[in-house]
């Protein structure tokens, strides 16, 4: 199987003045790692301020101008240079945002889709896309305000299966549908994989997540804490204390909460920025932990769950 | 259509209320002013050497001791009616002299209203473009530049230079002087308004190019166009096809805000080149106490500025679909 998206130890930080003159870079994501295969969707989970859209626009190379990316991304075996995510975006690279306000208010929902192009192929093409998501021909002569919070997440997909994609990043596209349209736009994205594209979900949900991925990547204050199949998490091998804690958390597994809030950018400090919350921490958690295999996923801890802890 | 129409009655009733309110506003202002009319225009040598009886009876003939309900009564039921009464400086009709003064000054407007407005726009694009650059620090330094300076200085800046110096441009009034009217060409014309124009336009452009700068901005900003972003479209097409669409509705806005401030700042400036416009004609009237002339023209300034905005609200309706659909459906 082919690896469509490779990415390694990727940080996001943003220059920020705060009173006045003061410069100080603050960190978003930090050692972010993740694979996509093609066939594959991944899930990247985390709550919310956890820095996981700009994941999404650092991979599609559109941050903001004050912002500044180091690690490695690897788009299907190459590097994937500002120069080449230009030429991809849009075409082999596309993103499914959250909802109708990444619509332009005052653009009719065809020419949206075609982006410009007025030939016979392109309408078509856009007549055919949203047939294939259930939407009529006269949804192209809609504005966004007249589109349902389903049609203008159906419309998105529309707009990204156009090009037909190979990388497919979907930025938290179910909040505010009910739990089956959420199901129905998760199993478009599914249908969009078993074509061969690659998927990565990102969102804050873990139970839809879990409805739909292959593999989860669960993120935490800014960092890959775990990487796990879905499978693994009813089957209970989890190996991250706070993977546990957010799976615990769900409505049908106790709905146990977790006291404590996730740190903000900039307020980690060093070593584990779960350690505060985690109940197995130990005096080594102050100190760098690397992302490391175990059990067939990969986790950033000393004292994994399951595992052999120090 | 249905709904057009109300919303166009509803705004014409409001304008009847604005316009009542505007001229009883102006006609107690006038009523608590220090000047005594019979002083002003009858002048002060010509007020002594009359006798007491004389005073009393033109006293009498322009009401000046009624009380002031009746004569705003009498002023409006005359209004209702087409008669604006009579001039006391010009010893003419309220509406002749408005009507020859305001087509002196709607040519002056005109032009300023769509120079500004344009130049406003491009050079508001053009910065919020090229944010944080070295083009948006120059408009912008220049934007505040201009807003900053006083609009009469302004006006007696361009006078010394292209009147006393350059010696181009006339220095004031409409046509030139010691020349018959009906020999006044359009060129003559043309040349007397093109400083008072300029004037007015220079000064009506920062606040619609720092307005065009912050709503792009706020546009480059948005969702929708991080997702053209993120869809390959060239910034270029962007600016195209997503700003200058949504940047529309709020310059519609701007442009026709824009009348009362170019109506205000004529006054200034007609008064610095000694147009004879309607700007300088209302100084003239509130200075010499000529109580119908300035009700006329606070009215009919009221009415314009008000029609201005009534244009802009019936415009969204039409562009902006919204606001076209949504009044269609409900």
């Amino acid at each position: 199987m082919e690896t469509i998206l490779q990415v390694r130890d990727l940080s996001i930080s943003f220059t920020q003045y705060d009173r006045g003159t003061r410069r100080r870079e603050l960190p978003v994501i930090r050692r972010l790692s993740l694979t996509v295969e093609a066939g594959q969707v991944v899930a990247v989970v985390g709550s919310s301020g956890s820095g996981k859209s700009l994941l999404a626009h650092g991979i599609l190379g559109i941050l903001p101008y004050n912002s500044r990316m180091e690690g490695e991304i690897r788009y299907r075996g190459q590097p994937l240079t500002p120069r080449r995510a230009e030429k991809l975006r849009g075409r082999e690279i596309v993103l499914v945002p959250q909802g109708v306000t990444y619509l332009d208010p005052l653009m009719q929902v065809g020419p949206q889709l075609r982006m410009g192009r007025r030939d016979a192929r392109a309408r078509g093409e856009s007549r055919r896309v949203l047939e294939r998501y259930g939407l009529g021909p006269e949804t192209e002569r809609r504005y966004p305000f007249e589109l349902s919070g389903g049609m203008a997440r159906r419309v998105l997909i529309a707009a990204a299966a156009m090009q037909s994609p190979r990388l497919l990043i979907a930025d938290e596209p179910t909040p505010g549908l009910d739990a089956r349209a959420a199901g129905r736009i998760l199993g478009h994205f599914r249908e969009l994989a078993q074509e061969g594209a690659g998927v990565l979900l990102i969102t804050h949900d873990l139970a839809l997540a879990l409805t739909v991925a292959h593999q989860v990547a669960v993120f935490y204050a800014g960092e890959t804490v775990e990487v796990a199949s879905a499978a693994d998490f009813p089957a209970g091998r989890l190996r991250h204390p706070y993977t546990r804690a957010l799976w615990n958390a769900l409505p049908q597994n106790g709905f146990t909460p977790m006291p404590g809030a996730q740190p903000g950018p900039g307020e980690e400090g060093t070593g584990c920025p779960f350690a505060p919350r985690c109940p197995r921490r130990g005096p080594e958690c102050a100190e760098e932990i690397p992302l490391r295999p175990l059990a067939g996923g990969l986790v950033r801890c000393l004292r994994p769950e399951g595992g052999d802890g120090l | 259509m249905k709904h057009r129409l109300l919303f166009t009655g509803k705004k014409l009733i409001r304008m009847l209320l604005l316009l009542l309110g505007v001229s009883l506003a102006a006609f107690l202002l006038m009523s608590a002013s220090p000047l005594d009319p019979l002083q002003t225009n009858v002048g002060q040598a010509a007020l002594g050497t009359m006798s007491q009886e004389q005073i009393d009876r033109l006293e009498d003939y322009w009401g000046v001791n009624d009380p002031p309900l009746q004569r705003y009564l009498g002023w409006l039921g005359d209004f209702v009616r087409g008669d604006m009464g009579t001039s006391l400086l010009y010893r003419q009709p309220v509406t002749q002299v408005i009507g020859q003064r305001l087509q002196n000054s709607l040519w002056l407007m005109a032009f300023a209203w769509l120079f500004s407005g344009l130049l406003g726009l491009a050079l508001g694009l053009l910065a919020g473009a090229n944010r944080g650059g070295l083009g948006d620090r120059i408009i912008r330094g220049y934007c505040l530049l201009v807003s900053s300076t006083p609009t009469f200085w302004l006006a007696l800046v361009l006078l010394m230079v292209f009147a006393v110096w350059l010696k181009v441009l006339p220095a004031g009034l409409a046509v030139p002087v010691g020349v018959d009217a009906a020999s006044v060409t359009l060129a003559d014309r043309v040349r007397h308004a093109i400083l008072p124009a300029l004037t007015l336009s220079i000064t009506g452009v920062p606040n619609i190019a720092l307005h065009t700068r912050e709503k792009l901005i706020d546009i480059l900003e948005s969702d929708y166009v991080l997702f053209a972003r993120a869809r390959g479209e060239r910034p270029a097409a962007i600016l195209l096809r997503h700003g200058l669409r949504n940047v529309a509705l709020p310059a519609i806005t701007l442009q026709f805000a824009a009348i009362s401030e170019i109506f205000g700042g004529s006054v200034l400036v007609e008064q610095v080149f000694s147009y004879p416009g309607l700007g300088q004609t209302a100084v003239n009237a509130g200075l010499g106490s000529d109580l119908p002339l300035l009700l006329g023209i606070t009215v009919v300034s009221a009415a314009i500025v008000f029609c201005g905005n009534l244009i802009a609200d019936l415009l969204y309706g039409v562009v902006d679909p919204r606001i076209r659909r949504g009044a269609a459906r409900a």
